[in-house]
């Protein structure tokens, strides 16, 4: 690209400009203070820091030693599987399916979709319908099927992984899906009815035509996947809030933003949060790896 | 055409089986997805002791249980059209900023050459990867140095949610339109150039009316976002005057007790508009939260 129009450098920067002044300013600055952040003593949000921690790692060998910083770890890669299996592998199986009908296709999608599109605030209100313990959605709803005498605790320490995980899953496995579709509609029916010469049909075609082919969409659902779990807050915050039951619910997002808001320890937030880049990046990485996008 | 009829036709009688199967695993995902809306809306006008023992009969309008007072009393409790301005301001500020601002750097990214363009683009990309929490607790701090959050007043503190949320979806949209900057032919531009009009004129005379779709793209992507974020918002926000619908959602689930008539008609209060919004807009909704996903 280099056309007379465009060999005067100076437009760049009136075009330029404005929008790296916002990043700069509201995006790396940050970025790089709260990496320095998580080294320093600072007891309120808002306030100035009073020097460095005594050592100056102290928040990430205090990491080591908190259990609730265990808890939300081990729940954020319990996030990032089942996000693999449920959303992006349910996505796929629903796609697979609607590739096979006539009628209806369209209707099928907007209707999966619909969920990304409502706030995770209300989701979470209503789910916590769903799940209350007396008189819920589904408690309702067991009883009058299996006729069971009491209620089941959807929040007890028994249940709670399940009933924060399932409103994530189906929030967004529409999302996937449209992914995943318009994937296959790139797939052109002439590889198909080749492959239909050649006798393969049904659940053959789907595993030697289809997937194959399918790949590179898949890849990048999968990294899209992985990377977005460790994100998750709205609707673990609005159903479980402050780890309910007992601690047992913190995410990593959910147990920096209590630490930075309600528990003062700003630096400790900090510190949880470069943790939550750095297992992003790995995460990006690793996945970028191993479902590398291949050329056909 | 006739060879793809008969073709057809024969996987038609061979797949009637897997095609009602596959229906009939479709329909029930859809029934998952669309039940918990229209549970909540018949909830919403059930008389409020009725929720938690028979909450699957529809509550006729001339039938006992049917009621308006959930939503009285949601007006009386909440100030649901306070809220909604609120959140639209915010909104449509980042919208229109991302936009403008996007455009502009995404044009220039494109059709310049300079030295530090492998770079620049390489820290837009990058940038994409800074999770929400990673800044938030610096952009706080700054905002309270310069005197825009935790002031008390209305319109500052909706500007200090504003600032951080343009940055956090300037990376992305430029993406987005740079992709489809790209695929403008230049030719266009320089026909204009020879007739006498700069850079500047022909971002607004042609650039900006051609790529009008992915504008589109962009600002949906943008307001929802914005709109559904409850992070930010519960970070800078702590005034009642000003609450936003998800602030004020989350308020309701947090003190609303046993008052689930009121819960119900809260979310339908909020879900509602969003549902008629999609249902007009769906086909630009759905390109617009899954383009970005499928080109990045």
């Amino acid at each position: 690209m280099n056309s007379p129009l465009y060999r005067k450098k100076w437009p760049l920067l009136i075009f330029l400009l404005p929008a790296f002044a916002f990043l700069a300013v509201f995006l790396f600055y940050p970025f790089v203070q709260n990496i320095l952040n998580s080294f320093l003593n600072i007891s309120g949000l808002g306030t100035a820091a009073a020097g460095f921690n005594e050592p100056w790692y102290h928040d990430y060998i205090k990491m080591h030693s908190d259990p609730n910083m265990a808890t939300a770890l081990k729940n954020s890669l319990i996030m990032t599987g089942a996000t693999i299996v449920f959303q992006v592998g349910l996505a796929l199986l629903l796609a697979l399916l609607v590739d096979r009908i006539k009628l209806g296709a369209k209707l099928f999608r907007t209707i999966y979709f619909f969920p990304i599109v409502i706030s995770a605030t209300a989701l979470g209100l209503l789910f916590n319908l769903i799940f209350l313990y007396n008189g819920g959605m589904l408690n309702q709803l067991f009883a009058s099927l299996f006729n069971t005498a009491g209620n089941l605790d959807f929040k007890s320490e028994k249940y709670f992984l399940a009933t924060m995980l399932t409103p994530v899953m189906w929030q967004y496995v529409g999302f996937y899906f449209v992914i995943f579709v318009t994937g296959l509609n790139n797939i052109s029916s002439e590889v198909y009815e080749a492959a239909e010469l050649d006798g393969a049909e049904g659940l053959k075609r789907t595993f030697y035509i289809t997937l194959p082919l399918l790949r590179n969409v898949l890849c990048t659902c999968l990294v899209l996947g992985i990377t977005g779990a460790l994100k998750v807050f709205d609707l673990p915050w609005v159903m479980m809030g402050e780890g309910i039951p007992m601690d047992k619910s913190w995410l990593l997002g959910t147990y920096m933003y209590s630490q930075a808001f309600n528990r003062g320890d700003v630096d400790y937030a900090s510190a949880i949060a470069v943790l939550i880049v750095i297992l992003g990046v790995i995460f990006a990485l690793v996945s970028n790896k191993l479902f590398k996008q291949k050329d056909y | 055409m006739a060879a793809k009829a008969k073709h057809s036709l024969t996987h038609i009688r061979r797949q009637k089986l897997p095609q009602l199967l596959s229906y009939t695993m479709l329909t029930f995902w859809g029934i998952t997805t669309v039940y918990p809306f229209f549970w909540v809306i018949i909830n919403s006008f059930r008389v409020k002791g009725e929720i938690r023992s028979d909450s699957f009969s529809i509550p006729w309008p001339w039938k006992a249980s049917f009621t308006l007072d959930n939503y009285r009393v949601a007006a009386a409790r909440a100030d649901f059209i306070k809220a909604y301005t609120n959140s639209l301001t915010i909104s449509l500020l980042v919208t229109a900023a991302v936009v403008i601002l996007a455009g502009l750097a995404a044009y220039a990214l494109v059709r310049y050459e300079f030295r530090l363009k492998k770079y620049i683009y390489g820290l837009v990309v990058a940038s994409m990867m800074f999770p929400v929490f990673s800044t938030i607790i610096p952009v706080f701090r700054m905002e309270v140095v310069l005197g825009i959050a935790s002031t008390g007043k209305r319109l500052l503190s909706l500007l200090s949610v504003v600032l951080p949320q343009i940055a956090g979806n300037l990376s992305f949209s430029i993406i987005v339109l740079m992709g489809f900057i790209r695929s403008i032919p230049v030719e266009i531009e320089e026909a204009a150039y020879l007739d006498g009009c700069g850079p500047i004129g022909i971002y607004f005379r042609i650039i900006l009316p051609v790529a009008r779709p992915s504008f589109a793209t962009v600002s949906i992507f943008a307001f929802l976002w914005s709109y559904n974020d409850l992070f930010t918002q519960m970070f800078f926000l702590r005034f009642p005057e000003e609450r936003t619908i998800t602030l004020l959602l989350n308020e309701i689930s947090s003190q609303a007790g046993v008052n689930y008539g009121l819960m119900a008609a809260s979310v339908v209060l909020v879900v509602l508009p969003v549902l008629l919004v999609y249902v007009l807009l769906q086909k630009n909704i759905i390109k617009g939260l899954t383009v970005g996903a499928i080109k990045g």
